[in-house]
Parts: structure tokens; C-alpha cells; sequence
């Protein structure tokens, strides 16, 4: 394996992180309206408090990551999708402070509730559509975006969108069913139920536009050599899809969150599938837009030291916040 | 709407606009988060209730501030695709790598002991919280060593080659790139000045309750740590500065020569002007008043030394003159205004009257806010001064900026000022109310309602507190948190 293909995996990595961890704090910003007022939404905003904001560092990873080892990609995806990065920065300054300020001002609590969940919301809609703009190929002409201002804007990205709305919630929902108990639970239950079919359904109509919207897709997933590699991709997935509506129903405690973290990994794994080895569908490949070599070393060795410390703290910040959320005599 | 606009100059003020509201918040959270490490670290050392009183004050205030520099900061990681791709592309083999060391070594760190640090303390204990508390404070200062190396490789580039394909690639050392010319200067001058900065902040608060009531000791004891680092920190960050000028001198002599407003060489001495009206067009400055030989005299330690101006440099590779001299001038005017109160304040110390002279608490209380001012200002000083290149010398701005059209561009900046001033300004109110409280003993710290994070399943069951809660303003010391008083 070279050094750009480790580099793909590593971003790929990042963003997979994000997406599941950041992907719960989100989808539990999206549900936030659905909470009643006082303790239950007290305790869901609780359960992500003291974890969301490493949650979210691994976006500049991601972004940070794609910088620097793929410049021209980073160069050409977000001029592209411009709109979609200015509405996603602009939801996620308001989601980050609601969780600091709706503790401060209680007169507008209201307000910083709603600004917890439309800055979810968005948040969420613009990176799913950012997806879905980078899946459907963008036009470049001298190593510049050469496209127009709203070729972003699609029925599939709209798809795309909707379809990590829902994805988001679930995760978010199937958190919190394991970090509630009682009544909150129970509600917290019967939403990961209904996201989990919105993301089934959703997923489903994504895969299947993939397929018609290049013919590139099509081919690796339905032609011979290449089928039976992608095939157990989509037969997985609709097993743990299955194991998760059971879990929703019987289970109270982390199993539907950790089913849901699986559908997202396969998810990825066909993303990965569809746009291999295209960093920028339909031209730039990871190697044309790699950087040299001598700056992949040099973050490689970066990685190579900080991320099995990083991945230890951080699991130490979850495991010091674990258990149920506020409920004395639990246990 | 913004048709009549260009969209470089829209992209130039969308990233002055929300580099300079992002660093705000850094210039405060650096020297913070230290300041709390300190307190923690002698509430440990000497557990006397008062430093963990102080500590839980200004944790309120941090979270505030530490929440409004990280959405700020994704903001700034993203706009140099966004709004910069050329540069992006072509400087990302160099810098991209020093920001993603950024992200490994410092992001990471602070965000993931951030949350120990604001709601772990019964959960951890003292000392994993003191290491926590520590690591963020740690963390705050390696994100300003590689954010301050990667603003210092743009003005002083070394150590790259040119590709083939138009971008910088980093040559056989990193170390020539991290630790390029100018950056050890930068470094100690911008984390002094957060340090200062915040010394500033903590002194004005302290001060404003000295005035409303002279006895209280947890004012007291603010009020006098913030004195002693304006007295002690503030001379050696202008001795710091200088020589941080001398080095820009060396390396970009535009930049001086604009700070300074020569405009004409001056072959046998250089005056300093004191004031002047930089007038670009004549290039010539207006109604000028100066000492002469006095520029000379500073910049090369000779009163006769000769001095190029302006003229020597072309026209269209000249910063913008005014810009640099008056913002230059303002941070100087407030570094020496600091080094005024805490020379003050040391007198006062001496005389023993540090807590009974009330036109220091006032000058304290004036001066609360000058050190974001003077961070501004340096930062307009350094950015404008470096003009017309982001990469100094080798890329221009004009020809960084991403293919895009000045509507979007215009667009996204409203976006940006609206929602900036709403969101930040509610924080900074936010802090503000807090800090007009007056700091007690048991002090609360940051909590969540009645059902904090801090106490779930079955431990620890602390007090149900709101911190919103009026009502919990006076209650005595013992009532609250029992469990952590030594
Ligand atoms: C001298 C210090 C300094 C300077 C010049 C900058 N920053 Fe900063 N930044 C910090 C010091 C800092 C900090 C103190 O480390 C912050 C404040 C809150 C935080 O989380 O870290 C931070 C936060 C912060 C974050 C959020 C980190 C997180 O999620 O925890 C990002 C992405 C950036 N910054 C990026 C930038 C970029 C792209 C800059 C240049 C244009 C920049 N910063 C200038
Ligand atoms: C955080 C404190 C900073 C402040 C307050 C600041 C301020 C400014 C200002 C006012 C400009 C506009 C100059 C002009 O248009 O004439 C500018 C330009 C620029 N700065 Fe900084 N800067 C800061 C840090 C940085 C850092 C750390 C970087 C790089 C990582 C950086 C990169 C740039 C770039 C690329 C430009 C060119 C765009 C332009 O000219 O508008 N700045 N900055
Ligand atoms: C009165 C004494 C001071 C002197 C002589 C001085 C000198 C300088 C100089 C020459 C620069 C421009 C650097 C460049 O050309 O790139 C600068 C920048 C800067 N100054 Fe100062 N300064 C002083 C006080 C202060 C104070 C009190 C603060 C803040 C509390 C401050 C904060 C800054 C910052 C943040 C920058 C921009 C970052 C940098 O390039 O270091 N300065 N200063």
C-alpha cells in the first residue's frame, strides 16, 4: 500500500469519527423539540456536554487532514459547495453555544433551544448534501472548481441531505436510550424506531440513485469480478438493519447504539466502495490531488505518535461521564 | 446586491473580519486557562477554600470563552478552501501539515480534557482534575506554537521548493520551516500578549468589586495577582516587541518602513514620528511630528545610522501605510498606558495601599478590555503590514483567492457579521453579567440544571444547584458542595 492510499484511509477514518460522533450530538440536537421541557431535556443536552466539543475536533481533522494531505481536493470541494460550508459553519457556531448559554439565561432559554436544534439541523442537511455534491462529481478545469454556483443543489443532494438528517437522529436517539432511563427512555426508543426506518429508507433510495447516476458506479457495483467484493457490503447492512429494529424493541441499554455505529461503518464501506479511488469524482484521483511525499511522512509520524493517545484520553473522557444521566438511585 | 463589489476585497474583510472576532477569544482562553491551572495548582499546594472559590469565578467565564473560540476557530480552519483555495492548493503541501500537527497535538488536547476540566471534579478527584485543568492550559499553548509557526512561514517563507506544478513543497527539514525566522519572535510576543491580556481582564474585575467593597478578599487576591503580572510581564513584552520589530526589520523592511511612516530615506538618521497623517498618494507624510534621529537610534542602535524609506520600493509593493502606522501606534500607546498601572500598582504594593488607592482600581477598571485592543492591533500591524503578499514576497493576495463570485462572497460576509455579532454578543454579555457578580466563598462551579453531568448513577450525590439560579447568590459557603472544602 503507498503512502497517499494510507493517507485515504486515514482521512476516511476521520470522517468516519465524525460522523458517528458528532453524528449522535446532532441527531440529538435535531430530536431536542421532541423532549419535554425541563429535566428530559435537561438530561439529553447532559449526556453530550463534556464530550461534544472533542466530538467535534475531529471535523478539523477532517478538514485539517484533507488540507494537508490532499490540497487540491480541499482547494476544489469547498469553493464547490461553498453555500453548503458557510450554512454548515454558521449551524454548528450556533449549536456550540447553546450548550454553554441555555444554562446561563434562563429568560432565553427558549430561544438557545432553538438555536441548539436548527444549528443541528443545518448542520447536519449541509454535510449530507456537501456528500451527495462530492458523490454526484465536480467540474474541474487547471486544478480550480470550474462548475457553476448551484450545481450543488440536486434532487440526490437533497436525498443525501435528508438521508444524514435521519441517520444522525438515529444515532442520536439510540444515545440516548442508552444514557436514559424511565419514561425518557421509552420516548427515546420509539424515535430511534422511526429514524431508523426514515435512514432505511432513505439509505435504500441513495444506493439505488447511485447506481443510475454514473455509470462508472454501476458497473463496480453490479458487474462480475467487483460484485462479489461490494456484495456482502448491502447484505450486512440489511442484517444489522434487521438486529437493530429488534434491539429498539427489547433492548435498554447500548446495543441499538452500537448497531446503529455498525450500520453507519457499512454505510462507509460502500461510499468507499462507490468512489475508489476518485478523491473528486469524475477526474482527480487521490494521487493527483496527494501531497509529496516528504509532507506525508512528516504527518504520519504525527498520526502514527498522537493518535493511540488521543483515541486513549478520549476514551477516558467517556469512560469518566459513563453510566445514566441524572437519576439518583440508579443501580 | 454586491455587484458593484469586487470579490477579493469582500473575501479580504470576510477573513480580517472573523480571524480578528476568532482571536478575541483565543487571546483570552490561553492566558485563562493558564491562570486556572495556577489557581487550581496553589488551592492544591496551600488548601486554603479561596483559590478554589477563584478557580470556579473565572471556570464559568472560561466555558463561555473556550465555546466561542472553538466555533469560531472550525470557522477559520474552513476558510482557507472556502475563500483562499489557490493558496490552499498551492501552499497546502507546507502549511496544511503544521495545521494538522495543530489539530493532533493541541485540538485534541484541550477538547478532550475540556470536559473533565468543567464538570469532572468529583468524578476524577483533585489531582487527575489538576491534570486535566493542566492539559487543556498545555494544549492552549502548543495550538499557538503551530498556528503562530504557520502565520510566521507565510511572512518569513523558508525552506521550500518550488513544484513543478506551481506549488511550494517543504524541502529536506521541517525544522527550517517550523522554526523559520520570524517565528520564536511572534511566539513569545503573542503568548505574552494573552497572558497580558487576560491579567488585564482578571485585574479590571478584581478592581470593579475593590471599588463596590475593599474588603473583600477574594477580589483582593485577584486584584493583586493581576498587578503583579502587569508589573512583572508587561516590561519584558516590550523588550519582547522590540526585538520582534528588529527581526521584522531585518526581514521585511516594507513593513517597518510603513509602521514608522518613512516615506522618504533619510541617509543620516531617521527621526521617530510621533504622529503624522500617512498620505500614500504623495507619498509624503502629513503634518509630521517626530524626534529626530530618535528611529535610528531604536532600529539600529546608532543614532546616525541611514534608514531606506518607501521611495526605494516600488509603488505596488507597498502596504497600505495609514493602516499599519495607527495601528502600530495604538498598541504601543497601550502597551506603555499597561506598564503605566502596573508601575503604579507596584508603588502602591510598596506604600502597602494596593487594596485603598481607588483612582488605581479605576485606572485597572478603564484598562480591563486594553488588552484585546493591543492584540488587535498587532495583528492589523503584522497582516496589513505584509500587504500586498500573503506569502511574503512570492504570492500576492490578489492571486490567492478562490474562483468566486463577489454575491457569494457578500453573502456569506453578512452572514458572518450578523450572526457574529449576535451569537458572540450575547456571550460577551453573558460574561460580563457573570463577572458582575461579586466572587465568594463557595462559589459554585459550572453545573447543569438539577441534574448535572457531573452526578449521574450514583455518585457523589452533590447539591442541586442552578447556577442561573438568583436565589443561590448568598447562600454561605458550607451550604454548598460540602464534599470539596478541604
Ligand atoms: C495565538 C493563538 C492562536 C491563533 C493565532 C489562532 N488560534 Fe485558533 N485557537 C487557539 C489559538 C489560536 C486556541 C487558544 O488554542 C483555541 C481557542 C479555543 C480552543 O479550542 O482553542 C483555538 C481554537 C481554534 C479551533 C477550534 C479547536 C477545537 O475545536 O477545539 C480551530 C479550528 C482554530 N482555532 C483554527 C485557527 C486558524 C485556522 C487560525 C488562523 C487563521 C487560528 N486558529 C488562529
Ligand atoms: C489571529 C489573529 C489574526 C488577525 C487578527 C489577523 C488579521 C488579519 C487582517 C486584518 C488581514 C487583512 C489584511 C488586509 O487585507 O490588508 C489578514 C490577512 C491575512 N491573514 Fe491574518 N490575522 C491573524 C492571524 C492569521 C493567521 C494565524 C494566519 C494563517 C494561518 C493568517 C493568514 C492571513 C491570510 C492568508 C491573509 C490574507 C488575506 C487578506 O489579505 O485579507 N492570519 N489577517
Ligand atoms: C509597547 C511595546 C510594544 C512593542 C514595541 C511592540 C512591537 C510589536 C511589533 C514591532 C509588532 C509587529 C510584528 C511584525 O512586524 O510582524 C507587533 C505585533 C504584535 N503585538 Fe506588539 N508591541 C508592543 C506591545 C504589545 C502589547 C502590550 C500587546 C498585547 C497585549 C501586543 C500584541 C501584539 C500582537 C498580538 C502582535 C501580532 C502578532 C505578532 O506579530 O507578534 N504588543 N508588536
Amino acid at each position: 500500500m503507498d503512502l497517499t492510499t494510507v493517507w485515504a484511509f486515514i482521512i476516511a477514518f476521520a470522517v468516519f469519527a465524525y460522523v458517528v460522533m458528532d453524528g449522535f450530538d446532532l441527531g440529538i440536537g435535531i430530536l431536542f423539540p421532541t423532549f419535554e421541557v425541563g429535566p428530559e431535556r435537561d438530561r439529553a443536552m447532559n449526556s453530550i456536554a463534556p464530550v461534544w466539543d472533542g466530538n467535534e475536533t475531529w471535523l478539523v481533522l477532517g478538514g485539517g487532514g484533507l488540507f494537508a494531505a490532499f490540497p487540491l481536493a480541499y482547494a476544489v470541494i469547498l469553493p464547490a459547495t461553498y453555500p453548503l460550508i458557510i450554512a454548515m459553519l454558521l449551524g454548528l457556531v450556533f449549536r456550540g453555544v447553546a450548550f454553554e448559554y441555555r444554562w446561563r439565561d434562563p429568560s432565553h432559554r427558549k430561544l438557545w433551544d432553538v438555536a441548539f436544534t436548527g444549528g443541528s439541523l443545518v448542520a447536519a442537511m449541509a454535510q449530507g448534501m456537501t456528500l451527495g455534491a462530492l458523490l454526484q462529481g465536480i467540474e474541474v478545469v487547471d486544478r480550480a472548481y470550474a462548475g457553476s454556483w448551484w450545481d450543488w443543489l440536486t434532487p440526490y443532494t437533497l436525498l443525501t441531505g435528508l438521508g444524514t438528517v435521519a441517520g444522525y437522529a438515529l444515532l442520536g436517539a439510540t444515545w440516548l436510550v442508552w444514557k436514559l432511563d424511565g419514561e425518557s427512555q421509552n420516548h427515546a426508543r420509539k424515535l430511534g424506531k422511526r429514524a431508523a426506518w426514515a435512514t432505511f429508507v432513505l439509505m435504500g433510495a441513495v444506493s439505488l440513485y447511485n447506481v443510475f447516476l454514473n455509470a462508472e458506479y454501476a458497473e463496480r457495483w453490479l458487474t462480475a469480478p467487483e460484485i462479489y467484493y461490494a456484495a456482502p457490503v448491502p447484505i450486512l447492512t440489511g442484517l444489522i438493519a434487521l438486529a437493530l429494529l429488534r434491539a429498539l424493541s427489547v433492548e435498554r441499554h447500548s446495543k441499538p447504539f452500537w448497531l446503529s455505529l455498525a450500520l453507519f461503518f457499512f454505510g462507509m464501506a460502500g461510499l468507499g466502495v462507490t468512489i475508489w479511488p476518485y478523491v473528486i469524482p469524475p477526474d482527480v484521483t487521490i494521487w493527483d490531488a496527494a501531497a509529496p511525499e516528504r509532507s506525508q511522512i512528516f504527518m504520519l509520524v504525527g498520526v502514527a505518535i498522537t493518535m493511540p493517545l488521543i483515541l486513549a484520553y478520549t476514551a477516558w473522557a467517556y469512560y469518566v461521564f459513563r453510566g445514566k444521566v441524572g437519576h439518583e438511585g440508579y443501580h | 446586491m454586491f455587484d458593484g463589489f469586487d470579490a477579493l476585497l469582500l473575501a479580504r474583510i470576510q477573513f480580517a473580519f472573523t480571524v480578528s472576532f476568532h482571536f478575541i477569544f483565543p487571546a483570552f482562553s490561553i492566558g485563562l486557562a493558564s491562570f486556572l491551572a495556577v489557581l487550581e495548582g496553589l488551592w492544591l499546594k496551600t488548601g486554603k477554600p479561596l483559590y478554589l472559590d477563584l478557580f470556579k469565578y473565572w471556570l464559568k467565564i472560561f466555558a463561555i470563552a473556550f465555546a466561542m473560540g472553538v466555533v469560531s476557530g472550525i470557522v477559520m480552519s474552513y476558510q482557507f478552501g472556502t475563500n483562499w483555495s489557490v493558496f490552499s492548493d498551492v501552499a497546502g503541501p507546507v502549511i496544511g501539515p503544521l495545521m494538522a500537527y495543530e489539530v493532533l497535538t493541541a485540538f485534541f488536547l484541550e477538547a478532550g480534557f475540556l470536559g473533565v476540566m468543567l464538570f469532572g471534579m468529583e468524578r476524577v478527584g483533585k489531582k487527575l482534575h489538576f491534570a486535566a485543568t493542566l492539559m487543556v492550559a498545555v494544549g492552549t499553548c502548543i495550538s499557538a506554537f503551530w498556528i503562530l509557526s504557520v502565520n510566521s512561514w507565510m511572512h518569513t517563507p523558508v525552506g521550500y521548493e518550488m513544484g513543478a506544478n506551481g506549488q511550494f513543497l517543504p524541502g529536506p527539514s521541517w525544522w527550517t520551516i517550523v522554526f523559520n525566522p520570524s517565528f520564536p519572535y511572534r511566539l513569545v510576543h503573542t503568548v505574552l500578549a494573552a497572558f497580558i491580556t487576560t491579567a488585564f481582564v482578571v485585574g479590571g474585575v478584581g478592581a470593579f468589586h475593590l471599588i463596590k467593597d475593599r474588603t473583600n478578599t477574594h477580589a483582593r487576591k485577584m486584584f493583586s495577582m493581576a498587578m503583579w503580572m502587569a508589573a512583572l510581564v508587561v516590561p519584558v513584552q516590550i523588550f519582547a516587541g522590540d526585538m520582534h520589530g528588529l527581526n521584522t526589520l531585518e526581514h521585511q523592511p516594507q513593513k517597518v518602513m510603513a509602521m514608522e511612516g518613512h516615506y522618504e530615506s533619510h541617509p543620516d538618521g531617521a527621526p521617530l514620528y510621533l504622529f503624522g497623517i500617512p498620505n500614500d498618494k504623495e507619498q509624503r507624510l502629513d503634518y509630521a511630528v517626530g524626534i529626530p534621529k530618535l528611529s535610528s537610534l531604536i532600529l539600529k542602535h546608532d543614532l546616525d545610522a541611514p534608514l531606506a524609506g518607501l521611495d526605494t520600493i516600488p509603488d505596488d509593493e507597498q502596504p497600505p501605510v495609514a493602516i499599519v502606522f495607527w495601528s502600530f501606534r495604538i498598541m504601543i500607546a497601550v502597551g506603555f498606558a499597561m506598564l503605566g498601572v502596573g508601575m503604579w500598582s507596584l508603588l502602591a504594593r510598596w506604600r502597602g495601599k494596593l487594596y485603598e488607592w481607588s483612582w488605581l482600581h479605576r485606572a485597572a477598571l478603564v484598562m480591563a478590555p486594553s488588552g484585546f485592543v493591543a492584540v488587535l492591533a498587532g495583528w492589523i500591524t503584522t497582516e496589513v503590514g505584509r500587504q500586498p503578499y500573503v506569502i511574503y514576497n512570492l504570492l500576492r493576495t490578489e492571486d490567492a483567492a478562490s474562483p468566486l463570485a463577489a454575491p457569494a462572497v457578500g453573502a456569506s460576509l453578512v452572514a458572518f457579521v450578523v450572526v457574529y455579532f449576535f451569537v458572540f454578543g450575547a456571550g460577551v454579555w453573558y460574561i460580563l453579567h457573570l463577572m458582575r457578580k461579586a466572587p465568594h466563598a463557595g462559589e459554585y462551579g459550572v453545573k447543569r440544571g438539577d441534574k448535572g453531568p457531573i452526578r449521574t448513577a450514583g455518585i457523589t450525590p452533590g447539591l442541586t444547584q442552578d447556577p442561573s439560579d438568583e436565589t443561590t447568590k448568598d447562600l454561605s459557603g458550607s451550604k454548598q458542595e460540602p464534599e470539596e472544602r478541604p
